[in-house]
């Protein structure tokens, strides 16, 4: 069968087996999502590996005790055991001297290493009931039958509905667990509360992606959504959408190649969510700031310009001449491109009058030149006077912050400082532009 | 020599040279990098394989610390990004990759003689069977001469690197003040975890090398304020994790490498409760 039929047979849902596995998919993403939002900012991502990998041993004891496969009774034994594993590093880290990360690996491998043990042994016991154990392990959506289905959408409607009830409580123990309990919330209670919506959302993972990759679906598509806004609700329909994507995802390609596991997939489209994540969101992305950066470039570029016309004709008091191309390259190393794109810039800004590739500052041009070297030296005058640095130690420090001072802080600089008139070099400050403005005002 | 006896040597010297440089993952508060380090030499190993089809040692260690390196310098950087949490982080780098080396296992089945299961606990059961053998004589299991080869690699590493591994682990701003440079060390530590985590890796598996590193030097860590003594203790707490876990595993019929995690688990309790209890009697 070729792509096309692939496709269309898949997404029609005619198939009970796809839309058992692809419904699993769905509810686990998208549940994933919504509770991983709060695992991702509690900073409980790795405690979600270890308290995954601590639901082995219990699938195995469930198993061993009631003697067949039940699923409620699996999920069930998990949740116990996965829930005693985030007890034990609770208890690790608030009783001895070891730091949180050991107490996560100890536990992880500890609970792990039982639940293999007992899986091994199950095996080697050869009970015939058991083939299927080792599924946990990496999950496998394509054997979800209608009563798995079940359970999971009743633990789900669950936990929806533990969120939505206890959402205000837990949104302000999530950021700050101290104004919690000033507000009178317990936060033993929300602690608790937290940790077991983490751990029924694992029990929910273990039969599509198995103990070891449960920890991925829950944070990479929170952490996703978390560049993109600042706002909890908005994050956790976010991550909802990310994880439903990826869940989607996850099914197509493993109904495509059936010998490719879904939950490995789950994590490779989330993950891809992600890193166009980082890259692209507004704001914070990698991108944005790059942008950023680029402007900022721009903007010194121009300031240096500026500054080294203003300098020069101060030095020779001749405001009137035209400076060439190259001499102005060499009062500052300016880049020949650097320079022709800056220089573009100010006349646009009409800050720089151009004639036949000669240069001269306007009256604007003047005023803005004057402001750059103002806030240079009235810093250095600031570092030598209130922090006691050396005059030959403050021009560096300087060189940036003419870029940044706002109005605000130069008028607060001029009041601290009584308007100097000279910078620890003994250079003149100029003060051009602004005795004009306070003139006209 | 019977086969027991190789088993038992092939776990001890996981055990060991796991311990030994896990140790300094504890005292640096890296334990979960070097648990990352150990899911995601997976792809690395699995390249390699497919790379040059057979399962020579050498491109195995260099796909494996390449894979290791390239995990550590990822966290470092999506976490000093400012985007993610560094726990976050950690767990997004090495899930990712391990899920690049599980579907690369998948689709060149044929080719990879890796099991999908073992490749999370290992088949320490069958290392003696896989001989090392040079100029058609019979030198022995290939496991215990990769093996050995990494443990006195460490061992090297740590002797001689004392002074540098000591001061960035305890005071890393001293470090720096004296010139050693914090980063270098990291990612030399890094490396060594990476090679240690893959010649264990057949015999132990991804999760379980994970107790092997971290287990004997929490041990440690809980009875001794002294970094020689903490090493000395390290290489005993593996030594027994490795012979009790053996022994488990024939009594239970059972797995090996699993049973050298709950046994190194025990051991932790032991001495969890030992210290509690003690701690308690001084404040009496």
């Amino acid at each position: 069968m070729d792509f096309w039929e692939q496709t269309v047979r898949f997404f029609s849902l005619v198939d009970a087996n796809v839309r058992y596995v692809l419904a699993g998919s769905v509810l686990l993403g998208g549940i994933s999502g919504g509770i991983g939002s709060f695992t991702y900012l509690q900073r409980r991502s790795l405690l979600s590996d270890t308290v995954a990998h601590s639901t082995l041993p219990g699938i195995g004891l469930a198993f061993l005790i009631i003697g067949r496969k039940d699923q409620l009774m699996l999920l069930l034994g998990a949740g116990l055991t996965g829930w005693l594993g985030a007890l034990c590093v609770n208890y690790i880290i608030s009783r001895t001297k070891i730091k949180l990360d050991a107490a996560l690996g100890i536990v992880l491998s500890v609970f792990f290493g039982l639940g293999i043990v007992i899986l091994t042994a199950i095996q080697k016991s050869g009970s015939g009931n058991q083939s299927g154990l080792d599924k946990f392990l990496f999950g496998q959506a394509a054997l979800i039958s209608k009563s798995d289905l079940y359970i999971l959408a009743l633990l789900t409607l669950l936990l929806t509905v533990l969120v939505v009830a206890y959402y205000y409580k837990l949104k302000v123990f999530t950021f700050d667990p101290e104004f919690a309990s000033s507000l009178g919330f317990s936060t033993g209670w929300l602690n608790l509360l937290s940790s077991t919506l983490l751990v029924v959302t694992v029990a929910i993972g273990l039969q599509i992606v198995g103990v070891v990759l449960m920890a991925a679906i829950l944070i990479i598509p929170a952490a996703a959504a978390r560049q993109w806004t600042q706002r909890l609700s908005r994050m956790i329909m976010l991550a909802v959408f990310f994880g439903t994507i990826s869940g989607i995802s996850g099914a197509y390609i493993s109904f495509l190649a059936p010998h490719l596991p879904t939950g490995p997939w789950m994590v490779i489209v989330a993950s891809f969510i992600l890193f166009f994540s980082v890259i692209a969101a507004p704001g914070r992305g990698a991108l944005s700031r790059l942008r950023v950066h680029l402007r900022n470039r721009k903007k010194m570029t121009r300031e240096h310009i500026l500054k080294v016309l203003f300098k020069e004709s101060m030095s020779r008091n001749k405001w009137d001449i035209y400076y060439p191309f190259d001499q102005i390259m060499q009062m500052w190393s300016f880049t020949s491109k650097e320079l022709r794109r800056g220089m573009r810039g100010l006349s646009k800004q009409g800050l720089i009058e151009v004639n036949e590739a000669m240069y001269k500052l306007t009256r604007d041009g003047i005023k803005e030149g004057s402001r750059i070297i103002r806030l240079h030296r009235l810093w250095e005058v600031y570092l030598t006077r209130y922090l006691d640095l050396p005059q030959d130690h403050v021009h560096r420090d300087a060189e940036e912050m003419e870029h940044i001072i706002t109005p605000e802080v130069e008028k607060e600089l001029l009041l601290l400082l009584d308007k100097p008139l000279f910078d620890p070099h003994l250079q003149e400050i100029p003060y051009l532009d602004y005795e004009e403005a306070n003139d006209e005002s | 020599m019977s086969p027991d006896f190789w088993i038992i040597v092939t776990a001890i010297l996981a055990a060991t040279s796991c311990g030994l440089i896990g140790a300094f993952l504890v005292l640096r508060q890296n334990a979960m990098l070097g648990d990352a380090i150990s899911h995601s030499v997976l792809p690395g190993l699995v390249l390699a394989f497919i790379i040059t089809s057979s399962n020579s040692v050498l491109p195995m260690l260099i796909g494996a610390t390449v894979m290791g390196l390239l995990t550590a310098y990822l966290t470092e950087l999506l976490s000093k990004s400012g985007l993610l949490y560094k726990d976050a982080s950690i767990g997004i780098v090495f899930t990712f990759l391990f899920s690049v080396g599980v579907i690369l296992l998948t689709l060149f089945a044929g080719d990879v003689h890796i099991d999908q299961d073992c490749v999370l606990y290992g088949e320490i059961a069958y290392t003696p069977w896989d001989r090392f053998i040079y100029a058609s004589t019979d030198l022995g299991p290939r496991s215990v001469w990769v093996l050995g080869g990494v443990l006195l690699a460490n061992i090297i590493f740590i002797v001689s690197f004392f002074k540098q591994l000591k001061i960035t682990s305890f005071d890393s701003e001293f470090a720096e003040s004296v010139g050693i440079s914090t980063k270098k060390w990291h990612y030399l530590l890094m490396t060594m975890v990476a090679l240690t985590v893959v010649a264990s890796f057949e015999a132990v598996g991804a999760i379980l090398v994970v107790a092997m590193l971290i287990i004997p030097g929490a041990v440690a860590y809980l009875l001794t304020n002294n970094l020689i003594k903490m090493l000395f203790l390290t290489a005993v707490v593996g030594i027994l994790s490795a012979l009790g876990g053996f022994q488990g595993a024939v009594i239970f019929d059972s797995s090996i490498a699993g049973f050298m995690a709950v046994f190194g688990g025990i051991i932790f309790v032991i001495a969890l409760f030992y210290k509690i209890i003690s701690g308690r009697i001084q404040t009496q």
